[in-house]
């Protein structure tokens, strides 16, 4: 009941840490930038995919949504390296030390920091996702995806799924970088690892010679379970269902969280 | 009054800095000091040599029962002998003339429907073959869907004769002629006037052999039969009873689709599926091309310590120093390429020389025939993967010269190099399988387009790797990527990826003088 409290709201220490990270993002060129690359890369590549893409025959068995989204696999790499330059970047300009001073619960810093991360990076994800899907929504019916060939229409239901999935997807991977980053304290380890960890699932699922464990590492990698939530043809024969391939992605983003969050906890900055 | 002109002092030690070698010393020390660099470049390696004992476990790539290892050729190489073949024996020396009509197809669509279609390579003609076993000497003259007349021997070599299509009113007559181990092989367009299409030495072509009739169509995802209609026949010796063989039987390496012989007054007519040919598809796995699968592994830690070779320098402040002790940009940019070069080379070498050298014990455990892989062509392997790394390497440092921040730069090469060899190799198909040309595999993008990424980008140098060629005899659809296959030679795929690292050097070379540091 003290009088004070009301005339002098002192606002809650994480709306604190939030609106100070909202203001370091703000100030500097470099999010924005990378952002709109993000939109500008992954809607560039998927209309020259769309464009180049060819359906002669009915059952011609091509993903209209995978060839739109395209551009994706270039565009989670400038996601990635927004997620890992939001820690990275304190670290080597030793920010860091300043940033915990000024939130000495390093834990609401880096809540704050994830958070405030995930609003820029889902506006910019959808804005690409959304421009990559009306380019295919465009460019699409006119090189034989039809509903002659089975394409009834490029707006379903499984359509819009693919097209939020991706959105998902994509602020998944800034978190994951954001985690990692934090683990690994270093920019260009960090982005190594992402990509690496992006990349190479991939390959190596279609190199090793094992067919069993090929779709053992199609389940698990964060790539491949990404693109699984972005299928709208031939789902059944997916090696995950869309909604348990986001879910992998989860995971991975959840676990490098808590890694992240457990070295920010337990080690000098 | 005179002196003599005096000599200004010159340091001694001066002279010696300004060597290019010293400043490659000086990068030397700088990279071997770094002791995450050291370790990042002995994790490149045991991710290479890693990676083999999962690449070349070729056994289980049939899910459930054992695959049975694909026939060898007279040369050792894996080969596709399948195909329906009327035959007789031949002792000795022989002719076997004929003329055909028709060459027309079928493809299954469905479990029980075929529709007409006459794949390119389809084919029909003559052959005498050292007996009916899978993998024997050969030789044949054929007709094909569309490629003219072909004389083919031992699998991997193929002549043209004559062009343009047959049809009834314009037949092609064939004939092959044996003497001792050379079989010569002969075509026609009236039968009257015969040209040379091709002598085949056949070495250790024993007295008896098999002559006849074949026809043989290559899958293309469907099952294919190809059907030849066959005229005045003559045989050199006396003739017996045709026998039809299916070569191969139809068991996994065999004919996908029983043939049949059916003769009438003046014609017999052969139907046949199948190929003869140089085993083509899942080639990677058949060779010890497969026991590099793991560079791309090896790539990525090189790209990572390429860029950050010059990102920290800039992160640190040192390349003020650096550039204060080697005032000429140029160089210091040159001798920072020398020696990520060099190390990554050295790095690569010893990588795919463990990886071959374990790869080649597990791959002789299978069973499986190999390619046999001239010692030209190792070398050629081996410092192919070092020297692809190696420009690898050099193009991320120029981009990490021209972006400067380590995250963004790791990130564009990794983008650059990486994402055109993951799009060209994705949709992954796992086991067995023939890809349409221009088809899909379940969305991603069309084997054209996937073999444009593989001529253009940086992810060309992988062509280096290659082991088996690629036979134009053999359906383009059986070359994808994804088996290991590239659409530019090796050196050219190279040169590719080394213009790549040439312009991406000259930009950070002019950038670098430009801006300040």
């Amino acid at each position: 009941m003290s009088l004070t409290a009301r005339v002098s709201p002192s606002p809650h220490p994480v709306v604190q840490a939030l609106h100070a990270e909202w203001t370091k993002l703000r100030t500097v060129a470099g999010p924005a930038w990378l952002l709109a690359g993000v939109i500008a890369l992954t809607v560039a590549v998927g209309t020259v995919a769309a464009g180049a893409a060819q359906c002669p025959s009915a059952a011609c068995g091509i993903d209209p949504a995978k060839v739109s989204f395209t551009g994706l696999y270039l565009g989670q790499a400038a996601v990635a390296v927004a997620g890992v330059l939001a820690v990275g970047n304190e670290y080597s300009a030793g920010m860091i030390k300043l940033s915990l001073i000024a939130v000495p619960r390093r834990l609401t810093w880096f809540f704050a920091k994830a958070a405030v991360l995930t609003v820029p990076v889902l506006i910019a994800s959808a804005l690409a996702v959304a421009g990559s899907a009306l380019a295919g929504w465009l460019i699409l019916p006119g090189h034989g995806f039809t509903p002659v060939h089975g394409y009834a229409s490029l707006i379903t239901g499984t359509d819009i799924r693919a097209a939020v999935g991706a959105v998902l997807y994509l602020t998944l991977i800034a978190l994951l970088s954001l985690g990692i980053a934090t683990a690994v304290r270093d920019s260009a380890v960090a982005i190594g690892l992402v990509l690496g960890l992006l990349y190479l699932f991939p390959i190596i699922a279609s190199l090793v010679s094992d067919a069993t464990l090929a779709r053992r590492l199609q389940q698990i990698g964060l790539l491949s379970a990404g693109l699984d939530v972005q299928a709208t043809i031939g789902v059944k024969t997916l090696p995950l269902t869309p909604w348990q391939g986001l879910s992998v992605v989860a995971l991975w983003t959840a676990g490098a969280l808590l890694l992240g969050a457990f070295a920010l906890k337990f080690r000098d900055a | 009054m005179t002196t003599a002109p005096v000599t200004p002092y010159r340091s001694q030690a001066a002279a010696g800095r300004e060597s290019f070698w010293h400043l490659v010393h000086a990068e030397w020390t700088k990279f071997r000091t770094v002791r995450g660099w050291m370790i990042t470049m002995i994790v490149a390696i045991m991710a290479v040599t890693a990676f083999v004992f999962l690449a070349t476990n070729v056994s289980s790539s049939c899910s459930g029962s054992a695959c049975p290892a694909p026939p060898a050729g007279p040369g050792g190489e894996p080969v596709t002998d399948a195909f329906y073949f009327a035959h007789q024996p031949l002792t000795g020396n022989g002719t076997i003339t004929v003329q055909l009509t028709s060459l027309t197809g079928q493809v299954a669509v469905g479990p029980s429907q075929t529709v007409p279609g006459l794949q390119p390579w389809s084919k029909a003609g003559i052959i005498i073959k050292q007996n009916t076993s899978q993998g024997s000497a050969y030789a044949a003259m054929m007709v094909t869907g569309s490629h003219g007349v072909r004389m083919q021997w031992d699998y991997v070599n193929d002549t043209p004769g004559l062009t343009g299509s047959m049809s009834a009113s314009s037949p092609r007559w064939l004939r092959l002629v044996r003497t001792g181990d050379t079989i010569t092989g002969y075509d026609s367009a009236d039968g009257t006037h015969w040209t040379l299409a091709g002598t085949a030495t056949l070495p250790g072509l024993t007295s008896i052999v098999q002559a006849g009739l074949f026809a043989a169509a290559p899958s293309n995802g469907n099952t294919a039969t190809a059907t030849g209609v066959f005229r005045h026949i003559g045989l050199s010796w006396t003739a017996t009873r045709w026998t039809g063989t299916n070569v191969g039987g139809s068991g996994p390496n065999g004919v996908p689709q029983p043939g049949t012989l059916r003769q009438s007054a003046d014609a017999i007519t052969v139907t046949g599926s199948g190929d003869i040919t140089p085993l083509a598809g899942d080639g990677s796995v058949l060779s010890l091309q497969r026991a590099l699968a793991g560079t791309p592994i090896g790539l990525i830690p090189l790209i990572v310590v390429g860029a950050m070779f010059i990102t920290t320098e800039y992160r640190r402040g040192l390349i003020r120093v650096s550039l204060t002790a080697s005032p000429n940009r140029g160089r210091l940019l040159a001798a920072k390429a020398v020696m990520i070069a060099t190390v990554s080379f050295v790095t690569g070498l010893i990588a795919a020389t463990l990886a071959v050298a374990v790869g080649a014990r597990t791959l002789a455990r299978t069973g499986v025939p190999l390619w046999p892989v001239p010692a030209l062509t190792l070398a050629r392997m081996l410092v192919g993967t070092a020297a692809l790394l190696a420009v690898a390497a050099v193009l991320a440092l120029a981009i990490g010269t021209v972006l400067r921040r380590s995250a963004a730069a790791v990130a564009a090469a990794i983008v650059v190099i990486f994402v055109p060899y993951l799009l060209a190799l994705v949709p992954p198909l796992v086991g067995r399988g023939v890809l349409a040309r221009g088809g899909f595999a379940g969305g991603g993008l069309s084997l054209i387009a996937r073999e444009w990424l593989l001529r253009i980008t940086p992810a060309a140098g992988f062509s280096a790797q290659q082991v088996v060629p690629r036979f134009s005899q053999v359906a383009d659809a059986f070359y994808s990527p994804n088996w290991g296959y590239y659409p530019l030679a090796p050196w050219a795929g190279f040169a590719v990826e080394c213009a790549w690292a040439a312009a991406a050097l000259a930009l950070a070379f002019y950038l670098l003088r430009r801006r300040d540091a």
